[in-house]
């Protein structure tokens, strides 16, 4: 019995939820810290060390705290709150829609603190994260409706314990999900409301205004977000969970290749593309699906 | 305790030939490669604890230097890099030169070359380092001090 299968098992969703709000964090800082050194190590780099992320996130709390408005870091909080609440649905064994939901939500949080301050790069990296979203959410949903087709449940832990791989049922909508991953792990070619690297046309996006304490809490954000996304990748492998985490550490390889690989496509481009894929692979597997599964 | 591991830094050439404009970027390059201390480029004044200019400043471009050096949230410190920034160098007869960068903003440590190599520049902003450690202990002290102050202005207020 692995770990996974032992957390899966728990009875206690006080226990499960503790285990996710304190385990979460780290983990998603280490994938981050290991992304950094693997994408230095791709350009001939020594990159920083593998604990890089948590010491820039402490150092962000030693800063002083500078707000331009003040509904800037209550929008941030909301974003971070919801984050949490939708990781912490998701890994007790929630619907799978409302987990969707809940991470929408978190997103408009994200944007609206954006369109909170009077900084132009600040509004423009709103914009392009509000597009981003459009582009990603019917991609998202459909993952959500294949599982259901299969499984006959939205209850992820259900899903985790269906035997069967559902791989092989949704292959399209998977890879659906691989694209639209790269838009929400903020990877080239598709970063384009804000981005880790310097000197891009927007200084630092929707983060601009951001400072100190308040810029910490969307590194975090975005660590719990990151393992939430990986949690979906293991649903699709979740018969056996030694494959299951193989596949999650393999694909986040691949999109770190993906990163270091790709320049920034434009906003029509990562729109179009989205919505071309989400239409060919995903659509196209649920219709399937849904025929071969009629009685 | 963890600035020294984590300095942002950003760049600001306020005039001059960019030839030490180039050097600063040079040593982002994978031969000296800034990031294993940890140094990122942000390009965003309030994200970055260490300032680098390169260059002379001059009439324009001193209201820029200003602006960005008051945009950085404390503890920062400035680091001029090349011999224009440190003194004007050859610009420093020029009708509208002011000088180096300390005739601005407080410089915390001087990079003189012309042009800088990267590998003066890294040393420049490793030594910087300590600086920024200190004025870090400094900001965390007189935070606490004006709590305290504040404190007690609060008490007297409750006993009138």
């Amino acid at each position: 019995m692995t770990p996974i299968d032992y957390y899966i098992h728990l009875d206690s969703i006080y226990l499960k939820a503790a285990i996710y709000i304190v385990l979460a964090p780290l983990l998603g800082g280490l994938l981050a810290g290991v992304d950094r050194k693997l994408s230095a190590r791709m350009q001939g780099r020594i990159g920083p060390p593998v604990l890089q992320p948590f010491y820039d996130v402490l150092k962000l709390f030693q800063k002083e705290k500078i707000i331009v408005n003040k509904f800037q870091n209550f929008n941030v909080i909301l974003f971070f709150v919801f984050m949490v609440f939708t990781g912490s649905l998701f890994f007790l064994g929630g619907d799978l829609l409302l987990v969707i939901f809940a991470l929408t939500l978190a997103g408009v949080f994200f944007a609206l603190a954006g369109f909170s301050v009077n900084s132009p790069y600040c509004h423009v990296g709103a914009e392009r994260e509000l597009i981003q979203m459009m582009s990603y959410d019917p991609m998202i949903i459909l993952v959500a409706v294949g599982m259901y087709q299969v499984t006959g449940t939205f209850r992820v832990d259900a899903i985790a314990l269906y035997d069967e791989p559902l791989i092989l049922y949704l292959p399209g909508v998977f890879l659906g999900y691989l694209h639209v991953l790269t838009i929400k792990l903020r990877k080239s070619p598709f970063d384009l409301s804000m981005s880790a690297h310097a000197h891009q046309e927007l200084v630092s996006g929707l983060k601009t205004e951001f400072s100190g304490t308040t810029l910490a809490m969307i590194e975090i954000g975005h660590w719990y977000e990151n393992v939430l996304l990986l949690g979906i990748i293991y649903l699709f492998f979740s018969f056996n969970s030694i494959v299951g985490v193989a596949a999650m550490l393999l694909l986040y390889f691949f999109e770190i290749v993906i990163d270091n690989t790709y320049a920034r496509f434009k906003w029509e481009l990562t729109f179009k593309s989205t919505w071309v894929v989400t239409a060919l692979f995903g659509a196209a597997n649920i219709i399937i699906l849904y025929f071969a599964m009629r009685p | 305790m963890f600035f020294r591991k984590s300095p942002w830094i950003i760049h600001y050439d306020a005039t001059s030939c960019n030839g030490c404009d180039i050097e600063v970027v040079a040593s982002l390059t994978p031969l000296y490669d800034l990031e294993r201390f940890g140094i990122i480029n942000t390009g965003n004044p309030k994200h970055a604890d260490i300032f680098v200019v390169t260059g002379s400043v001059n009439e324009s471009s001193r209201a820029v230097v200003k602006n960005i050096y008051d945009q950085m949230p404390n503890p920062k410190v400035v680091v001029a890099v090349g011999i224009c920034a440190t003194s004007g160098g050859i610009f420093r007869e020029c009708y509208n030169v002011l000088g180096g960068v300390d005739k601005v903003i407080p410089v915390d440590v001087y990079v003189p070359g012309c042009a800088a190599r990267p590998e003066s520049i890294i040393d420049g902003i490793i030594k910087a380092l300590d600086i920024l450690e200190r004025r870090s202990r400094e900001f965390r002290k007189t935070k606490r001090e004006a709590r305290r102050q504040e404190r007690k202005l609060r008490r007297y207020h409750l006993d009138d």
